[in-house]
């Protein structure tokens, strides 16, 4: 076995995701053999082989995409802030963080 | 009216006043009324939108102003593609209701060049699936065998061009969501290489992998499409400045003398025997074409699953973490702010999404993040090295797009490996990059579509264009 019931229940926490039980055990099942089929990487040998994180044409580098850090106006805080769930402009509202 | 319009046709309908683009655009949601309730391709329609578009067209026409690219061209946009004033949800409840700021890049340039966005079209959760079952919204059907899969995750988008319910369409492609539902529903589908397109705009599942591309009903409408989003955006740093070459130009070019080469490792065990015998007609084509055919060994191939679940999974458990329910979408109320976001993603994700942030998560998790997201990224190397090594004997490489045809509805649902398996022969030339086509290559039985992939090496759309418009015009579709 791969990943044990703790596991899951510790990566959930990690990503703010509340789990059922029935989820919990059905998620466990189907990533344990993903992580088993997975474990077929481990037949290469890739001691001496460079990560590859990103595919970068030739204009690329990283110097050649900064740009110029110019302020443009941007008027979209009201259509903005209408999305939010609990909006009170100009502030997002969520639940109290911190006790008195 | 015909059954389906081109983009050349609309043109000259326009141009010679045969018909207005109002009424071109109110045809097509007409055809969308028809059909829809059954196909459920598109989730929201922008007609407000669409006929402000289809009226400013008609007064260039009026005016005998010249036309733009696109004057007229009813298209559709995978509901992944951030639209302005227009309801975009990402297949997802967490975003059922949310209603983007600002345009994609893609979309504002085919506006700019002229195009009808008529609407939305239905995908899997986040472009998380290959067969649009993990919609929120319920599935697509396939038009051509409404008890099977369009695939996915762009299965509306190709749904709509297939049914004729839309001229082209935009998708995304992570992982084969582009090429995969093109082959499932017959039509032209294109992956451009990685930086082609600009990805402002474009809601992110994984973003050293995702790309935007078109969808139409022949080449030449694909290359149009195409020609129109591709170039630098300075609100995507990924994107290129290359120049973009004229794609219907390049396609036109005789294919004769190309090299073509076939890797192996692409008709292994676990392909279904009638692809294999289109697939293989398909190649017989392009040496009757004149191109010279080379068998080519692609040794990473097998590998390339395994280390585009570990790569797409661990950004997109990174790129997910904005549905919080603060600024936007979903919120469900909870007793303190963890249990706030807790609940709320706990909510408004589905199965698949949900699996795949723990999956994600895990490989980049303390501990295991050299074993797995690492060694993902190491192989991904490999991959992309293949792919290099390949191009310097070949000018291109034909493979099926997918081990199988469309499969029913339901089939697949309960095993997800099962499901990540189908995208063997897609998720390669996404992790290097490179661009890829799918084109109709014949019909199983008559009725089930089987799609015939063909990679270029990195901004070589135009190659891949060219052998994809000789296939079509020497009746691959009818293989």
């Amino acid at each position: 076995m791969k990943i044990s019931r703790e596991d899951v229940l510790r990566v959930a926490d990690l990503a703010y995701l509340d789990l059922s039980e029935s989820e919990l055990e059905t998620y466990r099942n189907q990533i344990d053999e993903i992580l088993e089929y997975i474990g077929k990487l481990n037949e290469l040998d890739t001691t001496n082989v460079e990560p590859m994180a990103q595919v970068l044409a030739d204009d690329q580098t990283a110097d050649a995409t900064l740009r110029e850090d110019v302020v443009v106006p941007c008027q979209v805080a009201p259509e903005i802030l209408k999305q939010a769930p609990d909006p009170e402009p100009p502030y997002f509202r969520v639940p109290k963080v911190i006790e008195r | 009216m015909p059954a389906n319009w081109t983009i050349d046709g609309v043109q000259e309908a326009l141009a010679s006043k045969q018909i207005s683009a109002r009424e071109v655009a109110a045809d097509y949601y007409k055809r969308i009324e028809a059909r829809n309730p059954e196909l459920n391709a598109y989730l929201t329609l922008s007609q407000d939108r669409a006929f402000a578009q289809a009226d400013r067209v008609d007064a260039l026409v009026a005016a005998g102003k010249p036309l733009p690219p696109l004057a007229g061209v009813p298209i559709a946009i995978k509901d992944v593609i951030s639209t302005r004033g227009v309801r975009t949800t990402c297949g997802s409840k967490i975003l059922e209701n949310y209603v983007p700021p600002y345009d994609a890049t893609a979309v504002q340039r085919l506006e700019a060049a002229g195009a009808v966005i008529l609407g939305k079209t239905n995908c899997d959760e986040f472009a998380m699936g290959s067969s649009n079952e993990n919609s929120a919204y319920g599935p697509v059907r396939n038009p051509e065998a409404p008890d099977r899969v369009p695939g996915g995750s762009s299965g509306g988008s190709a749904a709509a061009v297939a049914a004729g319910l839309a001229v082209a369409s935009l998708g995304t492609d992570t992982g084969g969501s582009i090429r995969q539902p093109g082959s499932f529903c017959g039509i032209p589908a294109m992956m451009p290489s990685y930086g082609r397109v600009s990805r402002y705009g474009l809601i992110a599942f994984a973003s050293s992998l995702d790309r935007i591309g078109p969808f139409a009903t022949n080449v030449r409408d694909v290359a149009a499409v195409l020609q129109v989003i591709a170039g630098r955006d300075v609100n995507d740093s990924t994107s290129t400045t290359a120049p973009v070459p004229d794609y219907r130009a390049e396609a036109q070019k005789p294919v004769k003398g190309l090299r073509i080469g076939i890797p192996k490792e692409y008709f292994g065990a676990g392909m279904d025997p009638d692809v294999r015998k289109k697939v293989e007609a398909g190649i017989e084509m392009f040496r009757k074409l004149g191109c010279e055919l080379r068998e080519i060994r692609m040794p990473h191939t097998d590998y390339a699953i395994a280390a585009y679940y570990i790569i797409a999974t661990a950004e997109a458990s990174s790129n997910l973490a904005r549905y919080d329910g603060v600024r936007y979408g979903l919120r469900v109320e909870g007793d303190s702010l963890l249990s706030m976001y807790r609940k709320t993603r706990g909510a408004g994700f589905g199965a698949e999404v949900k699996r795949r942030i723990v999956l994600g998560t895990y490989v980049l998790s303390a501990g295991y993040y050299d074993a797995y997201y690492l060694k993902g990224q190491k192989v991904r190397s490999l991959i992309a090295q293949d792919f290099r090594d390949a191009f310097t004997k070949v000018d291109a490489m034909v493979t099926p797009t997918s081990p199988v045809p469309a499969f029913k509805l339901g089939e697949r649902t309960n095993d997800p490996l099962q499901m990540y398996l189908a995208d063997i022969y897609t998720v390669t030339g996404s992790l290097a990059g490179v661009p890829g086509i799918s084109v109709p290559c014949g019909k199983i039985c008559g009725k089930l579509a089987v799609g015939l992939q063909i990679f270029g090496p990195p901004f070589g759309e135009g190659r891949v264009l060219q052998l994809a418009q000789a296939f079509e015009q020497a009746g691959g579709a009818a293989l």
